[in-house]
């Protein structure tokens, strides 16, 4: 009777020591497919607005996704929330993933608008989906400005403000 | 006789997919467009029935193209080194030795008269975008003096046959802005000036043969527009026979071992095809126990 | 330890140590298969015979291949394609063979709905098979993008893209498989391991399984009769081979898959030689660009079906967005074959065409994946995007049914 249950307590235990071993080497093999921490500290990108043409698309890279950056034609109206004031002009900032299935929008300069060729989706110039199944805008990256100069990465105090914009929506 | 039914269903549903798959939405993705045109016919500014004179051709050729061009095989040399001839036109200028063979007579007569018509890129050099194409439009000579120079171009172009004439023609008429990575051959143009020339960098051509396939070739090199309206690359005004050596050049570096594959190809399925009738044979024998 | 005797044979020296005599009965001479099957049944053995062909074109391909994203598709298109000797047939047997492997699978799959041969002790059997299927997925799609073309970087982005979709941990969980914020050279790494070593060790215990799993329930045969093998055993063994329900396994079944597979190796090789773009698109010639969308993205032909359900569903439908429905369905269109067994209600193991309900049900599904297929490749624009939905919709619907239209079979046909 003793021996039958102090075995019972060793294998129970023998069984725990194995599972926590178990369980170690799998968050270890999790963290080794992490991003590496070079991966995830990489870059921040500036971009000089003051030299942008309006209307046509300027497309810089932010950790290996394009980013639009469209300087605004006088008849073109500003979107609270969406369009940046840099200097006396208004900008779209967000990444030209479509937020679909992630492929690049074309932009379709006579038309203001971009427009997807996986799936058909489209976005006015602010970003917005108007149509087909892209499920929300064009996402904003995180910038912050230095003067004409756009830091995409760092979270300044118009960006702040744009998200909060965005939340409370 | 039930198996051969069986078989009959699986290659008709088998048959269906495919010509859904492939040949149908090949056909719904790229839609056909208008058949290459050889004789370049919408170019009418210059009657091309003349007959050009040769020596009057040469001395035209003198006051009005070597300024610029190279014409290395009848003794005028390159005015200055690439870079520097990049970095003056926005491009190189071509040495114009193969010209009078590798471009179309009609092409050449009117691309002399009005280059951008010529090239199809009325889209780019439009008056609002302040762009200019870097060859004036030499409208000013009369169509006889156009045809003197088209004559002497043609007398001074060398006689080139073969592989060797693959690639030449390829390097005149391609290499200044692509690269053929896979020969060895850089666009004879620096990049950074084709990225502002262009608006983009021009691909390189290594895998061409295989990606677009000869018969988007065929047509696109034709004109451009047709198949990628809007694109920077102009019409360059091939004849049908330097055409396909630039085609047959990107095969030779793009599927160097087309030929090979195809004739190994038959002695497989031939040794397939015996593989097949003996196994056949073979399960005759041994099911004719058991059946 | 136990004393051996002399051998008098090479024979008989490997049969002390190894038991091969025994062995040779048990996995081929007396391994007993009916013999009432047509040429369906050799799909197993073609498909053997295609996976070996894979493992021997792709250890070729692995001594010149560079798993990295400045290297890999000059790698392939240069190294392999025009320098080694004979690399050109390595990769063109190994992608042809990818994908002439899915059609092979998929006739397989589709045979074995078929003939019912899922049913009554055959679960295992099944649901072994259908693990084999995601696996040979997994392999395919991981294998797609090694060349580093336009196509395999697409494929991968929109394809690992998917699990965004998944509640609160979706960005992360994309980051974390690709190991960056976009597809890139821990990305083609990772599954560079995976495509030659994780899955394939997994595939060769899967196969191990599968083959096990036949040993108990025994094959099937083309009217779904059963029968008692340990006696048809004896009757082929005692001479009687003409009065016999089996054959063995070798040589008498393997003759006939032998024969299937000369036939079959004619066409593949016809394809292999002179007729691989279906396989070999390209589009994927043109080296990876992330910043480049090509014009059209689309699937390798034996994910199209699947694709399609994912994206057939573009609008919103009572409060759900398009791309959770679309994901949901995908997820069920992926899941639903692995219950098949418990879907059927119905007892009745026979050829579908000898069901008075469930026949329907087969060629309905079958019409249904073919137009999910096709138009999984079609852009999905103006009517194509609502013969999707209709499609994706039937598709579930049809699963949904199946309990039912088998249930009210059973009923009709007495339970037989």
């Amino acid at each position: 009777m003793m021996d039958e249950s102090r075995r019972g307590f060793i294998g129970k235990a023998f069984g725990a020591v194995a599972a926590v071993g178990g369980v170690a080497s799998l968050i270890a093999m999790k963290k080794t497919w992490d991003p590496l921490p070079s991966v995830m500290s990489a870059g921040f990108t500036t971009v000089d607005v003051s030299g942008l043409e309006a209307n046509k698309l300027e497309i810089a890279v932010w950790r290996g996704k394009p980013v639009f950056i469209l300087k605004y034609t006088e008849d073109m109206k500003p979107t609270d929330g969406r369009s940046v004031k840099i200097g006396d002009h208004y900008f779209s900032v967000m990444i030209g993933l479509c937020t679909h299935l992630g492929c690049i929008p074309a932009y379709r300069a006579d038309q203001h608008d971009f427009k997807c060729a996986c799936h058909g989706g489209e976005f006015s110039a602010d970003g917005v989906h108007k149509f087909g199944p892209p499920p929300r805008p064009l996402d904003l990256p995180p910038f912050k400005l230095d003067g004409v100069t756009l830091v995409l990465g760092e979270e300044g105090p118009e960006y702040k403000a744009m998200m909060a914009k965005a939340g409370g929506a | 006789m039930r198996e051969f039914k069986i078989l009959a269903v699986i290659a008709a549903l088998v048959g269906i997919t495919y010509y859904g798959i492939e040949p149908y939405a090949h056909h719904i993705m790229h839609p056909e467009v208008a058949p290459a045109d050889f004789s370049f016919k919408t170019l009418k500014n210059v009657d091309t029935t003349l007959a050009g004179n040769v020596e009057n051709g040469k001395v035209l050729v003198e006051a009005n193209c070597i300024a610029c061009h190279a014409i290395d095989k009848a003794g005028y040399p390159a005015v200055m080194p690439n870079a520097d001839a990049a970095a003056s036109y926005g491009v190189v200028p071509p040495d114009l030795s193969s010209a009078g063979r590798i471009y179309d007579k009609n092409y050449l007569a009117n691309f002399i008269f009005d280059p951008v018509t010529a090239m199809h890129l009325e889209g780019k050099y439009t008056p609002e975008s302040g762009k200019q194409f870097p060859m004036p439009a030499y409208n000013w000579m009369s169509p006889q003096e156009i045809m003197d120079v088209v004559a002497y171009l043609q007398s001074v172009s060398p006689k080139v046959e073969g592989t060797e004439a693959h690639k030449a023609t390829f390097e005149a008429a391609c290499g200044r802005c692509h690269d053929m990575k896979y020969a060895g051959i850089e666009a004879t143009t620096p990049k950074d000036n084709l990225k502002t020339y262009m608006g983009t960098t021009p691909p390189d051509l290594s895998q061409y043969i295989k990606s677009r396939g000869e018969h988007y070739l065929h047509t696109f090199i034709n004109d451009p527009q047709a198949l990628l309206h809007g694109t920077s690359m102009p019409r360059v005004g091939l004849t049908e026979a330097a055409q396909e050596e630039v085609i047959a050049y990107m095969e030779e570096i793009g599927d160097s071992k087309k030929a090979e594959r195809e004739s190994l190809g038959l002695w497989v399925m031939l040794y397939t095809f015996v593989f097949a009738i003996l196994a056949y044979l073979w399960k005759r024998k041994i099911w004719s126990e058991v059946h | 330890m136990a004393e051996f005797k002399k051998a008098d044979s090479m024979l008989e020296w490997f049969d002390q140590r190894l038991g091969v005599v025994n062995f040779a009965k048990v996995m081929m001479t007396e391994y007993w298969i009916p013999k009432n099957i047509n040429f369906l049944w050799a799909m197993g053995v073609l498909l053997t015979v295609m996976f070996t062909f894979l493992v021997v074109s792709g250890i070729f391909l692995l001594m010149y291949y560079k798993p990295d994203v400045n290297m890999a598709f000059d790698s392939v298109n240069y190294t392999i394609m025009q320098e080694v000797a004979y690399g050109w047939l390595f990769r063109h047997i190994h992608a042809v063979g990818a994908s002439v492997v899915f059609l092979v699978i998929y006739i397989h799959m589709f045979t074995g709905i078929y003939y019912g041969s899922y049913k009554k002790g055959r679960e295992m059997i099944w649901i072994s098979g259908m693990l084999l299927f995601v696996l040979f997925s997994a392999e395919g799609f991981s294998g797609y993008m090694l060349p580093w073309g336009q196509m395999s970087y697409w494929a991968a982005y929109v394809i690992t893209e998917i699990f965004g979709g998944i509640p609160f941990i979706g960005d992360e969980l994309v980051v974390w498989i690709r190991g960056n914020f976009y597809v890139s050279d821990s990305t083609l790494t990772r599954f560079f391991m995976l495509h030659v070593l994780l899955i394939p060790l997994a595939i060769l215990g899967a196969i191990v399984f599968h083959f096990y799993a036949l040993r108990f329930p025994h094959v099937n045969n083309e009217k779904g009769e059963f029968f008692d093998f340990d006696e048809e055993a004896e009757k082929y063994l005692a001479g009687n081979k003409k009065e016999s329900k089996v054959v063995p396994f070798w040589p008498v079944f393997l003759s006939k898959d032998f024969f299937v597979l000369g036939f079959f190796m004619l066409f593949f090789f016809y394809l292999v030689f002179f007729h691989y773009n279906f396989a070999m698109d390209p589009v994927n010639f043109d080296k990876a660009d992330g910043l480049k969308t090509p014009a059209h993205i689309y699937p390798e032909w034996y994910f199209l079906w699947s694709y399609e359900v994912l994206r057939g569903f573009f609008f919103e439908i009572a409060g759900v967005s398009g791309k959770d429905l679309g994901l949901i369905a995908f997820g069920i269109a992926n899941a639903i074959f692995f219950v098949m067994p418990w879907l059927d209600r119905s007892p009745m193991v026979k050829p579908a065409n000898q069901r008075p309900y469930f026949k329907y049900w087969f060629w309905f599904l079958m019409v249904d994946l073919i137009v999910l297929t096709v138009y999984g490749k079609l852009p999905p624009t103006g009517a194509n995007a609502w013969v999707g939905f209709a499609s994706s919709m039937t598709f579930l619907v049809l699963f949904a049914a199946l309990p039912f239209i088998t249930k009210a079979e059973a009923k009709k046909v007495g339970g037989k």
